[in-house]
């Protein structure tokens, strides 16, 4: 479904991913770990163009990404659901999912999908009316992924889902992935908490520096003796 | 029928038969100048709300106002063509400004000193081009009125108020809709997501510097037909009182004031400012240069930080709140988790 050739991006001159390849198939959980500023959070922000790339092919469903401008990804089935939720803090929860149905095509499915929200996170409908910024981590994540799932995407992005909660949230949070997976979405997350995002997808990349380092089945990953080492602590 | 409905009914009435209730000339010139800038203030605020500030409408008034008295007194093209004439050229100008910023994501602060330099630029181009324009001393356009000749709708020149009156609430009413207008569209939620968080407003789909370059366009635009009419009305124009610094901060102190987030907040920042002005000019005349901008901010410190919202913003935070318990956007978060 999504295929990296090559990627390489960066802010100024600052490099943040060299040569960086590979692939997510339809239907499949993968994800991508590695320590903080290994550039995890740069790669899906060169999938959804919110910044520049400067070397290498990006394709989804063979359609090539490398021209198309940020706001026509989500037209080609991308949901990107960022770093620290990005949820319009002064909008409500109802009006933070209006958003995530902007694109033309989802527009005319808003209320079907509203209600397909709603019936998969209920809070969210308690809390229509809230502000987004005035809600738990919790929550605000609920209505992050919400949001990511109004436009009908194919795949979503998800962008460190328990980053910054509480580590009872945090279990939340990855049961919420596993519902989302059970929908049939194709999920590409990245994460920093190895060891449970691992429990929750099919199989994994390691980033380092910029750069994949390993790949392989999540339970490969989950017993390599040095992916424990450094990054578990076991 | 609610009460704000209701108000709004009354109000408009009363805005309608106001020039039948005898108030003197000088009454009616403060009513038209309210008027017209209500309809400038609310021209800004369509950019003001989301966070675009512009300290530099002073440029796009300037545009309307010149350009209309130009092409009048040196090719005697009518108002009625000029208009739309100024228009388009502040539409392009707003462009030319804007697309640059909006594309390399100049905003907050950088942005609204580009637009301060933008006013000054267009003031400095009217002095500059005296021969043309009257450089700083201004220029008056060439009157048709006579003492026969009272209303000239070709040269949009009346002697009458009352004319002038009921022209301007129509343009002002004109500017109350596509304040509405705006606020109902999918573009409010467009160019709100962007002020909040416009990377992942641009994910889901928003063309970011295209919604930006439409709510700016639209806001030059208003501005430049407010400037053209303030030229019209005056009979009257020179670089300061267009295109001056000290408009352009008038504008954005009057619209704090009255409240941007509201349908009649500018214009009720319109009310403010030129009373405020009327009375200095009365009670301290000119003596004391400058005293009407030094109120002005102290005054604008004091919104700032006691009323954000503006006068009317308040208010009606005030209302809704008494209006039980309806559940808004301002529910507590609940505790737990």
């Amino acid at each position: 479904m999504l295929e990296l050739r090559d990627v390489a991006t960066g802010y100024g001159s600052f490099q943040a991913l060299f040569g960086v390849s590979l692939e997510v198939k339809a239907g499949e959980a993968v994800a991508v770990i590695g320590p903080n500023g290994a550039g995890k959070t740069s790669l899906l922000r060169v999938i959804s163009k919110v910044i520049e790339l400067k070397g290498g092919h990006i394709s989804m469903e063979g359609v090539s990404l490398d021209d198309v401008p940020a706001h026509q990804v989500i037209e080609l089935g991308i949901a990107h659901v960022p770093e620290h939720r990005r949820l319009f803090p002064r909008l409500t929860v109802e009006e933070n999912l209006k958003m995530g149905a902007y694109m033309q095509a989802a527009r005319e499915r808003y209320r079907e999908r509203l209600d397909f929200v709603y019936e998969l996170f209920p809070r969210l409908k308690e809390r229509r009316h809230q502000l987004a910024g005035t809600m738990s981590g919790g929550e605000q994540q609920m209505c992050a992924l919400g949001r990511g799932l109004m436009s009908g995407p194919k795949l979503l992005l998800l962008d460190e889902p328990s980053a910054g909660l509480a580590p009872v949230i945090v279990q939340q949070v990855f049961d919420l992935v596993r519902r989302i997976r059970q929908e049939g979405y194709t999920v590409l997350i990245v994460e920093q908490n190895i060891q449970q995002v691992l429990k929750v997808v099919d199989r994994a990349y390691l980033l380092e520096v910029g750069r994949i380092k390993m790949s392989g089945a999540a339970q490969e990953l989950l017993e390599n003796d040095e992916v424990r080492r450094a990054y578990i602590g076991l | 029928m609610n009460v704000p409905m209701i108000l709004k009914g009354v109000g408009l009435l009363a805005v309608l038969i106001f020039p039948a209730l005898g108030f003197s000339d000088y009454v009616l010139h403060i009513a038209i100048s309210i008027l017209i800038w209500g309809f400038i203030y609310t021209g800004w605020s369509i950019m003001g709300r989301f966070g675009l500030v512009s300290l530099g409408h002073g440029a796009f008034m300037g545009i309307g106002a010149y350009v209309v008295t130009m092409l009048w007194n040196h090719a005697g093209i009518t108002p009625w063509i000029g208009i739309p004439v100024a228009v388009v050229v502040s539409g392009a100008v707003a462009i030319f400004i804007g697309f640059p910023c909006f594309r390399f994501r100049i905003t907050g602060h950088y942005f609204a000193l580009v637009t301060l330099a933008l006013s000054e630029v267009v003031r400095l181009l009217i002095v500059a081009l005296r021969d043309t324009t009257g450089g700083s001393l201004g220029v008056t356009p060439r009157s048709e009125l006579t003492p026969e000749v009272a209303v000239s709708f070709y040269a949009m020149q009346f002697a009458d108020k009352t004319v002038w009156f009921y022209l301007i609430v129509v343009i002002w009413l004109g500017g109350l809709l596509i304040w509405r207008a705006v606020d109902r569209s999918m573009l409010r939620y467009a160019m709100e997501a962007i002020s909040q968080e416009d990377d992942a407003a641009a994910s889901l789909g928003v063309h970011v510097t295209r919604a930006k370059l439409t709510v700016t366009v639209i806001s030059a635009a208003m501005t430049a037909v407010g400037g053209a009419v303030y030229g019209q009305y005056q009979l009257y124009i020179n670089p300061e009182t267009t295109s001056g610094i000290a408009i352009s901060l008038q504008i954005v102190f009057a619209v704090i004031a009255g409240g941007m987030f509201v349908q009649l907040g500018p214009t009720m920042g319109a009310v403010i400012t030129l009373l405020l002005t009327e009375t200095l000019r009365q009670t301290v005349g000119h003596d004391v240069y400058g005293l009407d901008v030094m109120v002005y901010g102290a005054m604008l410190v004091l919104f700032i930080i006691y009323m954000p919202r503006g006068v009317l913003g308040w208010i009606t935070e005030v209302w809704s709140r008494r209006q039980e318990p309806r559940p808004t956007g301002t529910v507590k978060p609940q505790p737990g988790e």
